[in-house]
């Protein structure tokens, strides 16, 4: 059954920044429901005083000297940006007009 | 004799004595992609013209001294950055990005002499098993190209398999190099979390992804392995550890190696012709002087579950950066910023990204973060146990590296459950973070059968042993498609 509302999915599109119509927002909806059953398999573990993994790796804290070194040139930042001017990124208006 | 059936170590002895050229090597590439891959489709980019210069500069420069993958041509996975080489993930997002660096193990391949002849075919960001993910078009298996080739590297693997480069590299986060290795009869390993750099890999999953080669044989796996592993400042999760030489590795036998097999690997939906072949391996090393007893893992079934959870959210804050602005596609119906993110992402991306995305997305947002993501994070501490436990007895773990054969172009593709389950075999490994190699064990109505080496965390050494003793005792890598 599913656990997952129109709304819910609606908002998780929002938050992802997928713009989605009212048949896509049903298929989620769906394949959400179906993989959450699935995956609430995981209750049947008692993690109650498990540690998280986060990471395989014993590494913290990874540091390196701060050193000026050669980084690209404005041009070649650019270059694969869809739409630039005077070596600025053009993008759409932040508002409605 | 195709040049293709030699190996690395035979075509650099007749590339010393000046017996075939760069030239010839990289030629030889070319046209064998010319001759089949309209077949396979296991390229994206070709790079005909470049690595042909490149070649002459090698040949001219003569230096095959510099190490053993000098001149030969390789086959990258489109996720591998390749400065001037378009790099797509398999994406629409990315279909005409030209990246101004290149990987680190791009950067460490060209320093050892290897040339890129061309990127190959993925799952969409790594996202699949089969490669009909793919937002370009499908890799076949070169054995029955009515059937996939394993995902997501299975472009990587097809072209080995189908003799089209002399190697190649992909990348797993759940088996991607392993499985499509496995399906199409090749050598396929994932390296241990840390050993290989990520810099330059288009992310996935970053705890998880690592960079593996895949080959002909186990020996031909070290001579790539020892290129490309080692610390890289460039990536933070890299580990610092001295690497061991892989190639002496190769040497000696098996006798008294304790072999684990999990139960589990060989239980319900596992084929009964991959199970037969998996028990005549184990024969077969037994003769060779190990021997094997049957263990249980008790939290590897829960494996797949707390995958999709972890490499979803994980999966979803990565992709995050495809919004348009810097670089990849931007909607040309985008009036506002807003509707520039959502329309470009919406356009860009494919249904099963956009999946994981929303899985991902859901799993880490308020109210659903200890039910899901932090409870995943707890499963994968046991599942990580269950390796530690098994390996402080046992030498290695082995059991097949997919429940099956290559299944059928289309089979799989309504139902994404049904396609996760095919990566339960391979997924564990990536939680854990240990080692494993996938090498070919023998047929099942034809189709090759891959099985699984698992090492304790920096053990390639062991398992580089293991499956060269293996192989040497039989013949399996050595037989190739028909095509």
């Amino acid at each position: 059954m599913s656990k997952v509302t129109k709304e819910e999915v609606r908002h998780v599109a929002h938050l992802a920044r997928l713009q989605m119509d009212e048949k896509e927002i049903e298929k989620y909806e769906k394949h959400l429901a179906d993989i959450l059953t699935y995956v609430d398999r995981l209750n049947e573990l008692n993690t109650e005083n498990v540690k998280p993994t986060t990471h395989v790796l014993d590494l913290q804290n990874v540091l390196r000297s701060d050193q000026e070194e050669q980084s690209f040139t404005q041009e070649t930042a650019l270059e694969n940006a869809p739409a630039h001017k005077e070596g600025k990124i053009v993008v759409p208006s932040v508002m409605k007009k | 004799m195709s040049l293709f059936d030699l190996s690395i170590k035979e075509i650099h002895k007749r590339l010393k004595e000046r017996q075939v050229s760069v030239k010839d090597l990289v030629q030889a590439s070319i046209d064998r992609i010319e001759e089949v891959d309209h077949n396979i489709h296991a390229f994206l980019t070709i790079n005909e013209e470049k690595a042909l210069k490149e070649a002459d500069i090698l040949d001219e420069a003569n230096d095959a001294e510099k190490g053993l993958l000098y001149g030969l041509p390789v086959g990258l996975k489109d996720n591998i950055i390749t400065a001037g080489t378009k790099t797509t993930s398999g994406s629409q997002m990315l279909k005409d990005y030209s990246p101004a660096f290149d990987a680190t193990v791009v950067t460490r391949l060209t320093n050892a002499g290897a040339i890129t002849i061309g990127k190959c075919n993925m799952d969409e960001f790594a996202m699949g098993s089969s490669n009909e993910n793919s937002s370009f078009f499908p890799t076949k298996n070169p054995w029955d190209t009515k059937r996939v080739a394993g995902g997501s590297s299975g472009g990587p693997a097809a072209a080995v398999a189908a003799k089209e480069v002399f190697f190649a590299l992909g990348s797993d986060t759940g088996g991607s190099v392993r499985q499509p290795s496995a399906f199409c009869g090749v050598v396929g390993l994932k390296p241990t979390y840390g050993l290989v750099s990520r810099f330059g890999l288009v992310a996935f999953a970053s705890s998880l992804d690592q960079i593996g080669p895949i080959t002909k044989s186990v020996e031909d796996n070290a001579y790539v392995l020892q290129a490309i592993a080692g610390h890289d400042n460039m990536d933070t999760t890299s580990a610092k550890i001295a690497v061991p030489n892989y190639l002496s590795s190769l040497q000696g036998d098996i006798r008294g190696l304790k072999i684990a097999v999990p139960k589990e690997f060989l239980g319900e939906g596992v084929d009964e012709g991959v199970r037969q072949r998996i028990h005549e391996a184990l024969a077969t090393l037994e003769k060779l002087g190990a021997t094997w007893e049957e263990v249980s893992m008790p939290h590897v079934s829960y494996a797949v579950a707390a995958y999709y959870i972890l490499s979803s959210a994980e999966a979803s804050a990565n992709l995050a950066r495809y919004d348009g602005i810097r670089y990849g596609r931007r909607s040309p119906h985008a009036t506002t910023l807003e509707e520039a993110y959502k329309f470009s992402r919406s356009e860009g991306f494919g249904d099963e990204v956009k999946r994981r995305i929303m899985l991902g997305t859901y799993a880490l947002s308020a109210g659903h973060y200890e039910n899901y993501y932090e409870k995943a994070q707890k499963v994968r501490t046991l599942i990580k146990e269950d390796f530690e436990n098994i390996l402080t007895t046992y030498d290695v773990i082995i059991g097949p590296t997919a429940p099956t054969t290559a299944f059928k172009l289309g089979e799989k593709t309504k139902d994404p459950l049904t396609m996760y389950a095919n990566d339960l075999l391979t997924i564990p490994v990536n939680l854990a973070g240990n080692p494993a190699i996938s090498i070919p064990c023998g047929f099942s109505e034809g189709l090759p059968v891959g099985m699984q080496m698992i090492g304790k965390p920096f053990a390639e050494t062991t398992l580089y042993k293991v499956a060269h003793v293996y192989e040497q005792a039989t013949n399996y890598h050595k037989e190739k498609p028909k095509l």
